[in-house]
């Protein structure tokens, strides 16, 4: 018996560095064609309907008659895409990482004087879409050094975290399952490059962390507030997780 | 006029006592937690002692809000489209394992692998993390539904 307990043990370990040592790839190489070509086609990607929406918010004006547009460009051409990709960044006032949602609401409640949109908001989302969107194609580099290293290291506990009455951590489906099917969906490595995304299965656009609330419904698990300590924890390790990977927002996802 | 309206009259009363009662089963329905053993990877004793019933056990086995087997494991329930691979192929399990291990596997497979993807079906659920609030100290499936699916799984010879 205590062979065979080895045996076992050995094979696990064997199991878990080859699965640890694969690479990262995009959500886009777990899709079928069809949805591949869907999600190139600017037209037929339904996605893009929430980043034209917050394209028109981003240049509508706020109570002191400045909007996004009057700082960054009409078309956010003034932003620094490469700085968009770098998102979560670490905020020396604020003492914690900063979503690039938090970001936009921040800078939105500061210079704009328009009421404060929440956090959960659809125009929250839209904005973040927008914004994420003008660095397509651009590479994440998720700096996680310094300050940002405990944030990564929660994150990637709670990646690493049994969840809910099914009792699975994220890990367990994306990183040792990636590629095989679950019913009828393939599991993806759970890359968050996509995001904000259209979620063909919702019929609706989702942010990152709206995903995980989702995942979190399917293990049965209460899900956390969507500006939760957690949820800005878990973007910053998803997304480092990612570093090298191209963005797609809005990409399609099941 | 007079007959329709105690016919009425009664079927208001049918439908409260129906209802009461449904709540009165509904909340004494919570079915009692069995504590099991595991013995050299194996749980030899049905859970409180109850009977299994194959048939029930393919329905659960089969069912998408209830056993979900499917989703990983391949399974001889051909009116099902699409099965998962996460698994492995369950046809002629009962041919492969006992009985006694196979109740393990569906009662808490973590026992056997720590790293397991396969939910607890009957994990004790005082050790499950962070569980939606309306399941709070509820195992996935009863006693007696586990009972049964371990009766389907054993007769797949």
């Amino acid at each position: 018996m205590k062979t065979l307990i080895l045996i076992h043990f050995l094979i696990s370990v064997l199991a878990l560095t080859t699965a640890y040592a694969q690479q990262p790839l995009s959500g886009f190489d777990y899709l079928m064609q069809e949805m591949q070509e869907m999600q190139l086609d600017d037209f037929g990607n339904p996605g893009m309907l929430t980043v034209d929406a917050g394209e028109i918010l981003f240049s509508t004006p706020g109570e002191n008659g400045k909007s996004c547009a009057s700082c960054h460009g009409d078309d956010g051409s003034k932003l620094d895409i490469k700085n968009i990709a770098s998102y979560p960044v670490y905020s020396a006032d604020l003492k914690k990482p900063l979503t690039l949602r938090a970001q936009i609401l921040l800078c939105q409640d500061e210079r704009i004087g328009s009421p404060a949109l929440k956090h959960s908001s659809e125009q929250a989302l839209q904005l973040e879409a927008f914004v994420r969107r003008l660095a397509l194609g651009e590479t994440v580099k998720v700096d996680v050094s310094g300050e940002m290293t405990p944030y990564y290291e929660a994150g990637k506990k709670l990646f690493h975290t049994r969840w809910g009455q099914v009792d699975i951590a994220c890990h367990q489906c994306h990183v040792y399952h990636a590629g095989r099917t679950f019913r009828g969906q393939t599991l993806s490595q759970g890359q968050s490059n996509g995001f904000p995304g259209y979620r063909y299965t919702e019929g609706k656009a989702v942010s990152s962390p709206e995903r995980i609330s989702g995942c979190l419904a399917n293990l049965r698990a209460e899900p956390y507030a969507s500006d939760s300590e957690e949820y800005i924890n878990l973007e910053v390790y998803m997304n480092a997780r990612g570093n090298g990977l191209k963005i797609e927002t809005p990409g399609i996802r099941y | 006029m007079r007959q329709i309206r105690l016919f009425r009259l009664s079927c208001l009363v049918a439908a409260i006592i129906t209802t009461s009662s449904a709540f009165a089963t509904e909340s004494s329905s919570a079915p009692p937690y069995f504590e099991w053993k595991v013995e050299n990877f194996a749980i030899n004793e049905p859970l409180g002692g109850l009977p299994g019933d194959a048939k029930r056990g393919r329905a659960i086995a089969g069912n998408q809000s209830r056993g979900n087997c499917l989703a990983c494991h391949l399974l001889p329930i051909p009116e099902e489209p699409f099965f998962g691979n996460l698994g492995p192929p369950l046809t002629g399990i009962g041919s492969r394992q006992a009985i006694g291990m196979i109740r393990l596997h569906v009662v808490d497979q973590s026992r056997f692998n720590p790293e397991t993807v396969m939910p607890g079906y009957y994990r004790t659920p005082a050790q499950l993390n962070r569980v939606a609030k309306q399941l709070k100290g509820k195992t996935w499936l009863n006693a007696q539904e586990i009972e049964d699916v371990v009766a389907y799984l054993a007769s797949l010879k």
